[in-house]
């Protein structure tokens, strides 16, 4: 169920996203989809090994030379670290259509949370962000009797809750439920979206960002990226051939796929594989971007066995078309891209800082004297994590 | 000589600058800025930075001298003219490039020389120092190759599924090849005399501008891997 199409918020997805209209310099151009703007998404992030937190003004300062990748319609950021001071309790970021709205599902977090402290997210006033929805954020911890109840851990507990406002409260939905992290999103280029959200304001030891360049999807706010599960994120590049199939499997799980684009399913996939069947994050990585059986069977006899295993079990968690992606976790970040490597992506590194985006020049402008610049092979996970202790 | 400043200037700002620059000039601290150079004839340019995707796209004869490395599409159309890179390329180098030279002293990504080709004395040449990611030459039609796979340190100098649906032209790989396959219709063999005279001729030009002992990399071995028939595909269609 797509409640989405049907909710009255000014920020619901457009029924119709060639609707919208693409403003630029102050003026009004032709609707997306008469004009052809040559872009693909723009993807970047920042991770500090010795959990150095940094603030949000480097990861939105990368995506500037990477603009013209995004075309307006989404804008995103996720960053780790961000509030040491509620650092137990879960992080909800929300929105909601209208006051009401957010009444309605304050009585509903209520009879399952103990809510710590319930604000507004400070926004800033920019020409270049319109139509805001109401964005409020909650740091929880769910309440002991409720989780009892349902005879599940803390952390299946928050993400049905997350499930169950996500298709079951319309005009309200949670974009973040991490702890300890959140994400940051809004219809606009990305540069914008960081000034709307003060990102210079919040210092994270890890930092991901996504510039949205919508192919076959609304351009709506629960649309853009990051896509988030407790402190799981994903910022994609690219376009799933492999959606419905995965979202059939998934959806088996008591996942629903409701923010109408192919991403969230990738958030999900991850989800269930890493939480739930427990999983390495390079099984994980295995699993989604496996290698074509005529490369497995060059492999040693052990790596066959395992990647033939996780084949065979998982075949429709198997995430094909183009796909370069960044997913952040509590203390690291992986960054995958597509077996057939179908978009780009680079790793730089300066110091204790390992840095990826789209292109090079992202990178240039966090570090100009970035060191190890590379391209990593399709399918080849690259993790990087924070040592020990120190997130 | 003139020296433009990137700074804060878009693609397009660029390009004029660079067209109004006369017949040489640089262009400094370049980030990201797409479609660098393309389309030009008649020029010199030097830059340093990072000049963004499509640098030289369409190229006409213009010399692009890059001192860093540049991004996806180097080369992309190009028609003539000589684009040089002191670092390593992104994907997809030399996409449907049709004349010219591109010269990379590094690595190259994905796809590079993707859907070359050629026709009669235009035949568009690519030389990579180091190695190159996997499907190199994927549907190439036309042109050369040439992978040198310098500091190739234990990796191969040629990642997987070289020459996928390649029909024309030549790839030509230094070094062992022993551990890589390729498809049906291409046909692997070693360099002979004539194919080491060409070979020799663009290992120099490479040791010019990068540096590096042209004797020492000539007494690698070198393959030339080439379709089997100058229309592979005439099976599938309508003979013609």
């Amino acid at each position: 169920m797509n409640k989405g199409v049907h909710g009255k918020g000014s920020f619901a997805p457009p029924v119709n996203a060639f609707l919208f209209l693409i403003r630029k310099g102050g003026q009004f151009m032709k609707p997306e989809g008469q004009i052809r703007i040559p872009s693909g998404c723009a993807i970047a992030a920042v991770i500090s090994k010795e959990g150095r937190r940094m603030s949000g003004e480097g990861i939105l300062n990368a995506m500037k030379p990477m603009h013209d990748r995004s075309n307006g319609l989404g804008g995103g950021f996720a960053g780790y670290g961000i509030y040491p001071q509620y650092r137990d309790f879960y992080a909800l970021h929300m929105f909601f259509d209208r006051r009401e709205t957010r009444k309605s599902c304050e009585v509903f977090l209520k009879e399952r949370f103990e809510i710590v402290q319930s604000e507004i997210i400070p926004t800033r006033k920019t020409p270049a962000i319109t139509d805001e929805p109401i964005i409020w954020r909650y740091f929880v911890t769910p309440l002991r009797s409720a989780k009892n109840a349902m005879q599940v851990d803390e952390r299946e507990f928050v993400s049905r809750a997350v499930m169950k406002i996500n298709n079951e409260i319309p005009g309200a939905f949670v974009f973040s439920s991490g702890k300890n992290m959140g994400a940051f999103k809004a219809v606009g280029f990305p540069e914008d979206v960081g000034e709307f959200y003060r990102l210079e304001e919040y210092e994270g030891y890890s930092w991901t960002a996504h510039g949205r360049y919508p192919t076959n999807t609304p351009g709506w706010w629960g649309g853009a990226h990051p896509f988030t599960l407790l402190d799981y994120s994903v910022v994609h590049n690219g376009e799933i051939s492999s959606y419905d199939a995965n979202r059939r499997f998934i959806e088996m799980f008591g996942y629903k796929c409701s923010l109408q684009t192919d991403t969230e399913v990738i958030t999900y996939i991850l989800d269930y594989l890493l939480r739930r069947q427990g999983m390495t994050i390079e099984e994980a990585a295995s699993v989604i971007a496996a290698p074509f059986w005529s490369t497995i069977e060059k492999l040693p006899a052990e790596e066959q066995k395992r990647l033939a295993y996780l084949r065979t079990v998982f075949p429709s968690l198997l995430i094909t078309g183009p796909f370069s992606i960044v997913f952040g976790f509590e203390g690291g970040l992986m960054a995958l891209n597509d077996r057939l490597k179908l978009r780009s992506m680079v790793v730089g590194q300066k110091d204790d800082k390992v840095m990826i985006a789209s292109e090079e020049a992202a990178i240039r402008v966090m570090e100009p004297d970035a060191e190890r610049i590379s391209a990593p092979a399709g399918g080849e996970p690259v993790i990087i994590r924070v040592k020990e202790g120190a997130f | 000589m003139v020296v433009i400043d990137a700074k804060d200037k878009q693609s397009r700002e660029l390009n004029d600058l660079i067209r109004g620059a006369g017949e040489e000039c640089t262009v400094t601290g370049c980030c990201g800025q797409r479609f660098l150079g393309a389309g030009m004839s008649g020029v010199n340019i030097t830059m340093e930075g990072i000049p963004g995707n499509a640098l030289g796209a369409y190229l006409n004869g213009a010399q692009i001298t890059v001192h860093g490395n540049a991004q996806d599409a180097v080369g992309d159309t190009m028609n003539d003219g000589r684009i040089v890179v002191h670092g390593s390329i992104g994907d997809a180098a030399g996409y449907a490039m049709r004349g010219g030279e591109i010269f990379v002293q590094g690595n190259a990504g994905y796809r590079a020389g993707i859907h070359m080709k050629e026709y009669g004395k235009k035949i568009p040449v690519m030389v990579i120092g180091g190695c190159a990611g996997s499907f190199l030459g994927e549907y190439q039609a036309g042109g050369i190759l040439l992978v040198l796979g310098l500091n190739a340190q234990g990796k191969p100098v040629v990642n997987n599924f070289p020459c996928t649906g390649m029909h024309g032209g030549r790839l030509i790989l230094r070094g062992d090849v022993s551990g890589l396959s390729f498809p049906g219709q291409v046909t692997a063999r070693p360099a002979g005399a004539e194919d080491m005279e060409l070979i020799a001729k663009y290992v120099k030009t490479y040791c010019d501008l990068f540096g590096g002992d042209c004797g020492d990399i000539l007494k690698a071995p070198f393959t030339v891997v080439s379709p089997d028939s100058s229309n592979p595909y005439k099976q599938m269609y309508v003979a013609n």
